[in-house]
This record gives structure tokens, C-alpha cells and sequence, in this order.
């Protein structure tokens, strides 16, 4: 079974986002970027699957500008095979990228796509779902843990109430939840390896996608701040705070 | 304009977060119709025709909608959108599954848990709360969820009448197996008026328990951080924050918990934040309108008491 990861690059998960002056985006330069931690969890699922032999070949892909070879070589050197990487500039919406991947996958043969439920920067939490409906495959949101059979997955899936046990059968999309698995460290020798794995580069235009966003950003600003209230002596203090002071109980 | 607004129910009973989405719904502007797409959700129907301002409710009963799984939802929802100009749905998992495969057989791109509607601008957390995108949608169909904690319910009194629709549901690939839901009598984390959580410093599952007598004294629910949660101390369900529930309950009570951005971008809309944690630089107070810098071992017997003292 072929497995595709899509990756991303993004503000470093420990870095507070710092709003622009003027207000059109947040200030993504000089700041430390890494893998959006959800796909990390993508990559290290795909990489066991490879290990159990479930996996016959794993991919990376990763769209967005030149730096985003890096989070590729981040995939490679935790074991993924290799790489695409398609570049741009832009900030593409979750529509064009799923477009993109689809592109990518029907390339590949891909028979499952493992990605993050959402990437932690534009937390739109859309491009899984978007590409599973785009190829007709079913899909499995939020996973905790998956397992494989002949032609079918068995996905555990985070949902509101607790859990939910699906079977999904291949070609399939699965979203990634916290508690799928913990992302390995890659080791010195296997960033050395990565290094000479081959990543293949294309452009949205190879695919034939129309990437035009469908969004007018109007504009960007901070959120309203809360002030830090007050310090309370004991228990009894707080008590009285809140019935007395708050009126919330 | 006609806008369509998806209920949340459990087929049992229609859910709080409906009559929020037909509050974010009202903003949008045009007539509002509810979908409820269930199993024997008849009485949920119901319901939903009695929110003011409700012009129909549509009601689809499959077997295949019984844990709205997303491809059946996405059959449903696309089957309807001929008649309406946007689709709105709460910011729930079991929605944020199917919302994206709607908007992805429309051509649309969705935007993603709006917490305020202002004319054809959009407002929604970026970055964790961090920052907040007004945006505006040049798609000829647009596909919302609404973050519910943000809008009031829009209030009883309607008679819309519910009709009855069949769905053209094929084969989805995919098949329910089986469900662990928590059991709990308390009330819902994302509906709840007071929420007690507790984090790292609670230091293992059984002293959530000290919590627990809290949360029952006060008729809270109980929510976790996710440092908590991955220890496996609680339920992944009870996870507050950028990745699991956004709550905005009259009262936050967070015990041990250092307040990571992470958590603060789930909670900081709270009405009132009351803290205990030991370390007195935890981020935690810089957004608690009451902070109590103590040992929560010693703290939380204390405030049990002190609860009791005043009727509780």
C-alpha cells in the first residue's frame, strides 16, 4: 500500500503569533517555523506502517514556498521515502491545496492519504475532509488509533462524546488526533540519509490548478486582550469573589 | 437568501448549539430552514421548528444518518443546497467531518469557526486565538461553522412546520463499528454555565476526583487540559482548547493548569476565570480575573468546604 503525507510549514507551535501593523497577516519573518505537529503525527504513522510492512512506499508532500523542502527533509529523515514539493508563494486556501493533493495522489497511485486534522495556523481543520469528498474516498476524522486489514482500515475516532470505531475501506483519507502516536526524533544518520533521498519539485501549474483564493482577507488584528485580575488570600476569599463580587455562583 | 442551518442532535434530543447556529444564521440574513438529519430524531424535528425565526424544518430520517457519518451527511447536505445560499453548521468534530467534504462538492471555500458575523465579513481565530482574520467570501455558495460559544441561542416561540425528505444516500466505503461515549450526569463541557478543569498539577486520574466533588456541588462540567488528557489522567472528550472544545461558560475554574496558548485560546472567552495553581508566574493568572496562588492538595478540600459553608 502507497502512502502519501501531506506536510506543512508552520509557525513553530512554542512561538506566539505577533500580528502585523498593518494588520494584513501575521509576521512570519525571522520567527522559528517547524512541521505542523498534527502531520508529524501523519509522518510517524505512516513511517510505523512502513515498518510493519503495510506500507509498500511512503511520500511526503509538502506546498508552500522554497523553505518547505526542509519540513520535507524533516519527513525523510524520520523514514518517509521521499518527497514532492510543490512550490509557491502564496498562502494557498484549503480548496486549492486539497485540489493540488488530489492531483498528487491520483499522480502516485496513492491508496492512503495520512494528514493532520488541521494545521495549526489558519485553523481552518478543512483540507482532509475537502480531498477525501474531491476523490470520493471515504474518511476517517481524528483518529486515535488505526489498524489495517485486507482492503480496510479500522479507525478509532476522537469525537465529541468520546469515542467512535469506524471501518473504512481503501482508498482512504485518515486525520490525525493527538493521541495516534508520539512522534519520533530523527536520528543523526537518518538526517544524513535524508539528505540524499530525492524530492521531486513541481509547481500548482504542473497540475493544472487553479489556486485563485476565494477569500478577501479584509484584515488581521490581535485579539481582545483580558487583563489579569486579582489575587485571593484562601479559599474562603475566592468563595466570597465569586458569589459575592462575580455573582457567577 | 435562504440559509440552511444543520442541527445538532443526538436523535434523541436537539441540542443548545442549534439555536446558536440560527442566531449566526440570522446575521447572514434570508429566510433560515433546519436540517435534522437523524434516525428516529422525529422529536428533535420537533424541536427545532419551535426556534424563533425557523421558516421550515427539514426533516431527513436514515439509517445510514444515525451517527451522521460524514460521507452520508455529505449526500444529504449537497442534495440540498439548490435551494440555499449558505450552509450553517456548529463547530463541533461531528460537523468539522462532513463540512469540508460539503464545501469541497460545491466548490466552496469553508470558513471555519466564526465567532462573529458583521454584514458579508467573517471573524475567526487564527493561530490559536492569537490573532483574528476578518475575511469575506467571493464564493456564489458559502459553507460556515459557527463557533456556538459566541452566539446567544435565539429564543422559543416559533411554529415552523417540519417536512419530511428522503435522502439518496450510496455507497459511502464506510461503516459504523462501535461507540465508547463517557458517561456522565453532569452537564455538556461546550453548553455548560460553570466549568471546572483541571491539568498537569492534578497529577494523576484518581485526584480529578477532588474536582469532581466541586464540579457536583455546582452543577459544572468538568474539562481537562491537554497535558492532562495525554497523560491520560481524563477522557480525550474533556480536552479544552485550540485542538479540542472551545468553552465560554459564566465561570472557568482552572486548577493546576499552567494556562499554555494552546488551552487560553479555548477558554479565555469565559465571562469569569478563577484560578488555582502553586506557581504564582503560571500563565495561567494573567487572563483569571481571581487567582489563588496555592497547593490545589490543600486548596480544593478547602474550597469544598467553604462551597458547603455557603449553601452548596
Amino acid at each position: 500500500m502507497k502512502v502519501l503525507v501531506p506536510v506543512k510549514r508552520v509557525l513553530d507551535y512554542n512561538v506566539k503569533a505577533r500580528v502585523k501593523p498593518d494588520q494584513s497577516g501575521v509576521d512570519l519573518s525571522n520567527v522559528k517555523m517547524s512541521m505542523n505537529p498534527f502531520d508529524e503525527i501523519a509522518v510517524e504513522e505512516a513511517v510505523r506502517m512502513q515498518e510493519k510492512s503495510v506500507a509498500t512506499e511512503t511520500i511526503a508532500v509538502s506546498i508552500g514556498p522554497a523553505k518547505a523542502q526542509e519540513t520535507i527533509r524533516t519527513a525523510l529523515a524520520m523514514g518517509v521515502d521521499r518527497g514532492v514539493h510543490v512550490t509557491t508563494d502564496e498562502d494557498l486556501e484549503p480548496l486549492a491545496v486539497a485540489k493540488i493533493l488530489k492531483a498528487v495522489a491520483e499522480a502516485e497511485g496513492a491508496e492512503l492519504i495520512l494528514m493532520g486534522k488541521q494545521a495549526i495556523d489558519n485553523d481552518y481543520g478543512a483540507t482532509g475532509g475537502m480531498l477525501s469528498a474531491m476523490l470520493g474516498w471515504p474518511i476517517g476524522q481524528y483518529a486515535n488509533t488505526i489498524e489495517t486489514k485486507e482492503g480496510a482500515l479500522t479507525v478509532k475516532r476522537e469525537i465529541d462524546g468520546g469515542l467512535q470505531t469506524v471501518e473504512l475501506r481503501l482508498p482512504a483519507v485518515v486525520t490525525t488526533d493527538l493521541r495516534l502516536n508520539e512522534p519520533r526524533y530523527a536520528s543523526l544518520p537518518n538526517i544524513m540519509k535524508a539528505k540524499r533521498k530525492p524530492i521531486e519539485a513541481k509547481t500548482p501549474a504542473d497540475y493544472g490548478v487553479d489556486t485563485a483564493p476565494r477569500l478577501t482577507v479584509v484584515k488581521v488584528t490581535e485579539p481582545k486582550t483580558r487583563e489579569a485580575g486579582v489575587k485571593v488570600e484562601d479559599a474562603a476569599a475566592l468563595v466570597d469573589k465569586l458569589k459575592n463580587e462575580a455573582g457567577v455562583i | 437568501m435562504a440559509v440552511l442551518v444543520i442541527a445538532e442532535h443526538d436523535n434523541a434530543s436537539l441540542k443548545d448549539a442549534t439555536a446558536k447556529t440560527v442566531t449566526a444564521a440570522a446575521k447572514v440574513g434570508g429566510d433560515i430552514d433546519v436540517l435534522v438529519a437523524g434516525k428516529g430524531a422525529s422529536a428533535a424535528a420537533e424541536s427545532a421548528g419551535k426556534i424563533d425565526g425557523v421558516r421550515a424544518v427539514i426533516h431527513v430520517d436514515h439509517d445510514l444518518l444515525e451517527y451522521q457519518m460524514p460521507e452520508a451527511m455529505e449526500a444529504t447536505v449537497v442534495a440540498l443546497m439548490d435551494g440555499y445560499d449558505a450552509v450553517l453548521s456548529p463547530d463541533g468534530k461531528t460537523h468539522q467531518a462532513y463540512m469540508p467534504r460539503v464545501a469541497a462538492r460545491l466548490d466552496t471555500q469553508q470558513i471555519s469557526s466564526v465567532t462573529g458575523i458583521e454584514g458579508d465579513t467573517f471573524e475567526r481565530p487564527i493561530y490559536a486565538g492569537n490573532a483574528v482574520a476578518y475575511v469575506k467570501s467571493g464564493d456564489p455558495k458559502k459553507v460556515v461553522t459557527v463557533r456556538t460559544t459566541a452566539f446567544a441561542p435565539a429564543g422559543e416561540g416559533g411554529s415552523a412546520s417540519v417536512k419530511s425528505e428522503s435522502a439518496d444516500i450510496g455507497d459511502t466505503g464506510s461503516a459504523f463499528v462501535s461507540e465508547e461515549l463517557s458517561k456522565s450526569d453532569r452537564p455538556e463541557l461546550t453548553g455548560a454555565k460553570i466549568v471546572v478543569s483541571g491539568g498537569r498539577g492534578m497529577g494523576s486520574g484518581e485526584n480529578f476526583s477532588l474536582l469532581e466533588g466541586i464540579a457536583d456541588k455546582l452543577g459544572a462540567a468538568m474539562g481537562a487540559s491537554r497535558a492532562a488528557v495525554d497523560a491520560g489522567y481524563v477522557p480525550n472528550d474533556w480536552q479544552v482548547g485550540q485542538t479540542g472544545k472551545a468553552v465560554a461558560p459564566e465561570l472557568y475554574l482552572a486548577v493546576g493548569i499552567s494556562g499554555a496558548i494552546q488551552h487560553l485560546a479555548g477558554m479565555k472567552d469565559s465571562k469569569v476565570i478563577a484560578a488555582i495553581n502553586k506557581d504564582e508566574e503560571a500563565p495561567i493568572f494573567s487572563v483569571a480575573d481571581y487567582g489563588l496562588v496555592a497547593d490545589l492538595f490543600k486548596a480544593l478540600p478547602e474550597l469544598e468546604a467553604e462551597l458547603a459553608k455557603v449553601g452548596y
